[in-house]
């Protein structure tokens, strides 16, 4: 069943492309509608390629990729447990140098979950002995696979079902890019789906580099924010106007480069009406969420600015 | 285009047709993702710029481009209406499923 | 060529001969001369490795895994609190069929904290799936570790080779350590039929609905029941070429015994020495020495007890709320084949409580004195 092919009057326009045409990842998921977790996967693909081995660990795309026999991708994957993703992919990484293949690239794909709380020391330990892994954080900001409940990826004043909205959230977010930039490795990365080119040029920015390579993408939730599918790409260009979630790389966690310095700062509040996780939130609570997203943008504008 | 994949589903008689590591051997492309929508997206192909943006943002790959625009697969697309918010000429609309 | 080195450097030998290709291990005593002495044969060359410095044990088991999947011979080393951390993975190691070698030294479980042996950590991990060895010797450590790769690889099912705490892990003894030509002989590269690549790209160990998960461990089961017969197969060719069987027990002098002890570990060897001190007092005792635990070896042990009048089993460890763990297992290895046979569990030496020729002498002779076991757990050496 498709939809009605073009008329001929139409002009004859070369479409073109800002990504590569070819698809690794196919339709058939088990993705919600609208995930924000399946385009990031989609575009970093494009940019690795198929000689490309992932290791994921309990999250949403532990589902997403279909159970058993089924796989909805054409790279090889390794479904492996909760906290192990950097330890496992460093693992995945050895054996296959050992056994003659030095070119595949390794990923660890996880959810905030797995990154921020349970996954941080094996990640921690892969970064320090900087082992030759791209780790990739998809960031829905709250334990979405097991039903919504809070990490330390989930913002201030944000519901969970363990984060009920008289008990919402009142730690910020856990700032893994400056624990990861304090273990120096080559290179990492902030992304979002919203900017998919700029996600597709690191992608495979990182792919290159050899050590420890962190991305941290930024991958909205419709269903754990409860929010409209058919925004989840606005939230993603949003989260970067309004500076909550900046675009930036940082290599050997000293050079920050500034990706995107928005040309006019977009006040938060637009963005969290439009989350039904944030709906109960006052004016006091969002004047200081507002002030923390200025703070943080000072000091990544003096850190890029100090180069 | 390039061949299109295909998947089946898959059945296993017996233990000795199960693989020994619990591996995949099928692709998902069997499931018809298409069952789970209430709105579908048709695209206004007279308005259409075929600036490839909606194809660029489809979580489930289920816009192809064909002779140069943009082709939804009905088989996969689940509503989601991230393809019709995205669309800068806003020439795609989200109308009732048909029963 | 002779040498004489503590256990834990046999292990390391083992590692080393058998060409283990992806080290992944943490340190924690008593299992800490494992990896340094790895970490120099790497460093040398003498080993051809990646030795990956993992920041915990559950890490190591993860990434010995990963390096599996991935078509590597791994090894790795624990003891106690580390191979209990890795309990997860021990369970994701044998349903994943990824063939890991693991030596694990035997080591009491703490609160309070202790380095000493006795036999918990590893028993209670006796439902993972893993293969598991319990030496006497450190020449028998090492000549293990080489056939637990074989025996691993053949039927992608990890083993752990377990040693004693001090007793044997630290204890210096002559290990006849074989030509790596001969070795290689013995043991092929491995060559798993399944492996991730993305030439052939799939994904392991998705999410397993009822449907299809009963049949996967099934699969494991069948294959586990395959091994007693390939550890006699191998057993006899490593035999043939190295002149030393290890196979599942050891039978000393039980023939005729009126009184067989069972046993593993080092008490295992001081057992044969009381079994010789009962000897001469006229007492006709026998010692059967379980080496492999896991699958535990029902045929030999029915037939080895088959003659026996009395069985003492002398367990160093306990599962809380039963009784000793060998002794339960003897016990059921027997049910339905002879009701009359008294069996009696004794547990001793936990915690690293030293056990000595005079201990199973006394255990004997309280079998000997009784028709039957008067209690489950007769306790030897508590101070009560």
């Amino acid at each position: 069943m498709k939809s009605e092919a073009p008329l001929k009057e139409k002009k004859e326009k070369k479409m073109k492309l800002s990504l590569p045409a070819e698809e690794l990842m196919h339709s058939g998921n088990l993705a919600c509608q609208g995930c924000g977790a399946g385009l990031a996967m989609r575009y970093v693909l494009k940019a690795l390629g198929q000689k490309t081995a992932l290791c994921i660990p309990a999250c949403c795309w532990s589902v997403i990729d279909g159970p058993f026999p089924y796989s909805t991708l054409d790279v090889p994957i390794f479904h492996c447990a909760f906290e192990t993703a950097a330890a496992s992919a460093a693992g995945l990484k050895a054996g296959l140098e050992m056994v003659g293949d030095t070119e595949t690239t390794v990923v660890a794909w996880a959810g905030d979950g797995g990154t921020f709380d349970i996954g941080i020391q094996a990640l921690s330990g892969a970064a320090e002995r900087n082992d030759d892994i791209l780790y990739i954080c998809y960031d829905n900001e709250a334990y979405m696979n097991t039903g919504i409940q809070r990490s330390s990826a989930t913002p201030y004043g944000a519901w969970t079902t363990t984060t009920p909205v008289k008990h919402f959230k009142n730690r910020p977010k856990k700032d893994i890019d400056a624990i990861m930039a304090a273990h120096r490795i080559p290179y990492q990365a902030t992304a979002s789906i919203g900017y998919p080119e700029d996600l597709y040029k690191k992608a495979k920015k990182a792919k290159d580099v050899k050590g420890t390579r962190f991305l941290h993408i930024y991958a909205p939730c419709p269903t754990g924010w409860k929010a409209r599918p058919e925004d989840t790409v606005k939230f993603a260009r949003m989260v970067v106007q309004n500076c909550i979630f900046p675009l930036y790389e940082v290599e050997f966690g000293e050079k920050y480069t500034l990706n995107i310095k928005p040309r006019e700062k977009k006040p938060v509040d637009e963005y969290l009406r439009l989350q039904g996780r944030f709906h109960h939130l006052k004016e006091d609570h969002i004047k200081i969420m507002q002030e923390e997203v200025d703070r943080a943008w000072e000091r990544l504008l003096r850190r890029a600015e100090a180069q | 285009m390039k061949q299109k994949k295909k998947g089946e589903k898959i059945i296993f008689e017996t233990e000795k047709d199960v693989p020994l590591m619990p591996m995949s051997v099928g692709s998902m492309l069997f499931n018809k993702t298409g069952a789970w929508r209430n709105i579908r997206p048709e695209i206004n192909l007279a308005e259409c710029i075929q600036c490839g943006i909606c194809w660029k943002f489809c979580p489930d790959v289920a816009i192809a481009i064909e002779n140069e625009f943009p082709v939804i697969d009905y088989d996969y697309c689940k509503g989601c209406g991230i393809c019709a918010e995205e669309c800068p000429t806003k020439c795609i609309a989200m109308v009732e499923e048909r029963k | 060529m002779k040498k004489v080195i503590m256990g834990n450097h046999a292990l390391s030998w083992g590692a080393q001969l058998g060409r283990a290709q992806v080290i992944a291990a943490y340190p924690i005593t008593p299992q800490t001369q494992v990896v340094e002495l790895l970490s120099e044969m790497c460093a040398s060359g003498a080993l051809d490795a990646k030795f990956i410095k993992v920041e915990s044990e559950h890490s190591a088991m993860a990434a010995c895994i990963g390096a599996s999947l991935a078509g590597a011979r791994t090894f790795t080393a624990t003891s106690a609190q580390g191979l209990t951390l890795m309990h997860e993975l021990l369970h994701w190691a044998s349903g994943g069929r990824n063939p890991v070698v693991m030596g694990n030294i035997n080591r009491a479980m703490a609160p309070g904290w202790s380095i000493w042996t006795d036999q918990n950590d590893s028993l209670s991990q006796r439902d993972t799936g893993w293969i598991q060895f319990y030496c006497s010797s450190n020449q028998e450590v090492l000549d293990t570790v080489i056939q637990a790769f074989r025996v691993s690889e053949a039927l992608l099912i990890p083993s752990m080779v377990i040693l004693d705490a001090f007793a044997l892990s630290h204890t210096y003894e002559v290990v006849d350590i074989p030509d790596q030509d001969k070795v290689d002989s013995y043991l092929p590269p491995f060559n798993p039929p399944l492996r991730l690549t993305p030439s052939d790209p799939h994904a392991f160990g998705g999410l397993t609905s009822p449907e299809h998960y009963f049949e996967l461990r099934y699969k494991l089961q069948k294959d586990m029941e395959k091994v007693p017969a390939l550890i006699e197969e191998t057993g006899r060719e490593y035999e043939r070429m190295f002149g030393r069987y290890l196979g599942q027990v050891e039978d000393y002098r039980c023939e005729d015994a009126d009184i067989i002890l069972i046993s593993s570990g080092t008490a295992g060897y001081t057992a044969r020495v009381a079994v010789d001190e009962l000897r001469q007092e006229g007492i006709k005792a026998g010692n059967l020495r379980i080496k492999v635990f896991r699958p535990f070896p029902f045929e030999k042990v029915r037939q080895i007890l088959a003659r026996a009048k009395k069985v003492a089993v002398v367990d160093r460890n306990i599962s809380y709320g039963h009784h000793g763990i060998f002794f339960q297992e003897v016990k059921s290895a027997l049910y339905g084949y002879d009701h009359n046979l008294p069996i009696f569990g004794f547990i001793t030496g936990l915690g690293g409580r030293d056990v000595t020729p005079a201990t199973f002498r006394e255990i004997a002779h309280h079998a000997l004195a009784e028709d039957k076991a008067a209690e489950d757990i007769i306790w030897v050496g508590v101070k009560r």
